[in-house]
């Protein structure tokens, strides 16, 4: 129950922008990108969490904060454990966006990589470029 | 020789790919900033022509790309160079001629190459959060909706 509220607080009392902006400042850093491919595999607590990293508990503890503030993790009520666990609408939002993004530009350089083979075949000369390629 | 696609966000106003391609990097270039081969690959994922592709390639210079959809609607695009370092580098901004995504950003291009291959890193820069906003809420809206596994896996990559 209390950690339902804090995450009314601290998480999803923020406007839609505020949301984003906590989201992308969460996935900007590489240790807590690692953290979230970890609990995307199961949730763990913090000692479990600790392990495969080169960092104190609290430095952990600090990125978990971010994470639980952007809403992208929540924290279980056991009071021992605390386990950690993945969310996922903050996720999808983002996620949603970079999906359709790589969409767009996997087909564009699906293109460009035929492209770039059709103009370094010896046979098609269409290159515009003036000096022939080894 | 892997040619995966990275998508990440390197800050709360920034988007970059990455993408390695079997050319050496002065034809990637030339694939960026001639016209005619512009026309050929820049047209996104839902079968539009490129009847517009305009480039000044000069610091200064302005560019304008207008694409078409097969139902016959257009969106435009136009834009400055910032910087031209032929073949390593390209800045230049854009802005899109459309009411509903105002706002501005910055694409820096670099292209490194080894053993006559390159490997292209696009990051976007927007101007606001506002603009960034705009971009998200577009793209999820004509993009398909978000696998969560899909951001897993992508994830997943950044544990090794």
């Amino acid at each position: 129950m209390h950690n339902h509220i804090v995450i009314e607080l601290f998480g999803y009392a923020m406007t839609p922008s505020e949301r984003l902006d906590a989201t992308f400042t969460a996935l900007a850093d590489p240790t807590r990108r690692a953290i979230l491919a970890r609990l995307a595999g199961g949730e763990a607590s913090v000692l479990e969490l600790t392990k495969p990293f080169a960092m104190s508990q609290p430095a952990i503890s600090k990125h978990l904060k971010v994470l639980e503030r952007a809403g992208l993790i929540t924290r279980g009520r056991d009071a021992q454990r605390r386990p950690c666990r993945i969310e996922g609408k903050p996720l999808a939002d983002v996620s949603g966006w970079l999906e359709s993004y790589r969409q767009i530009w996997e087909a564009n350089f699906q293109r460009l990589d035929a492209l770039l083979e059709e103009l370094q075949s010896p046979e098609k000369k269409i290159s515009p470029r003036k000096g022939k390629r080894p | 020789m892997t040619k995966t696609l990275t998508v990440t966000t390197p800050s709360d106003r920034e988007i970059s790919l990455t993408r390695r391609f079997n050319a050496p990097r002065d034809l990637v270039f030339d694939a960026l900033t001639k016209p005619a081969l512009v026309k050929r690959w820049m047209l996104g994922n839902m079968g539009a022509t490129m009847p517009v592709c305009e480039i000044d390639l000069r610091v200064g210079g302005a560019y304008r790309f207008v694409w078409r959809n097969p139902d016959g609607t257009e969106m435009a695009m136009n834009g400055i160079y910032r910087e031209i370092a032929r073949p390593g580098r390209l800045v230049n901004t854009q802005r899109f001629e459309t009411v509903w995504l105002p706002g501005e950003s910055v694409l820096t291009t670099t292209l490194v190459e080894s053993d006559s291959k390159t490997t292209m890193t696009s990051t976007t820069l927007y101007d606001s959060i506002e603009t960034r906003d705009k971009m998200l809420k577009s793209g999820m809206e004509s993009g398909a909706s978000a696998s969560y596994d899909r951001l897993a896996d992508v994830l997943a990559e950044e544990r090794r």
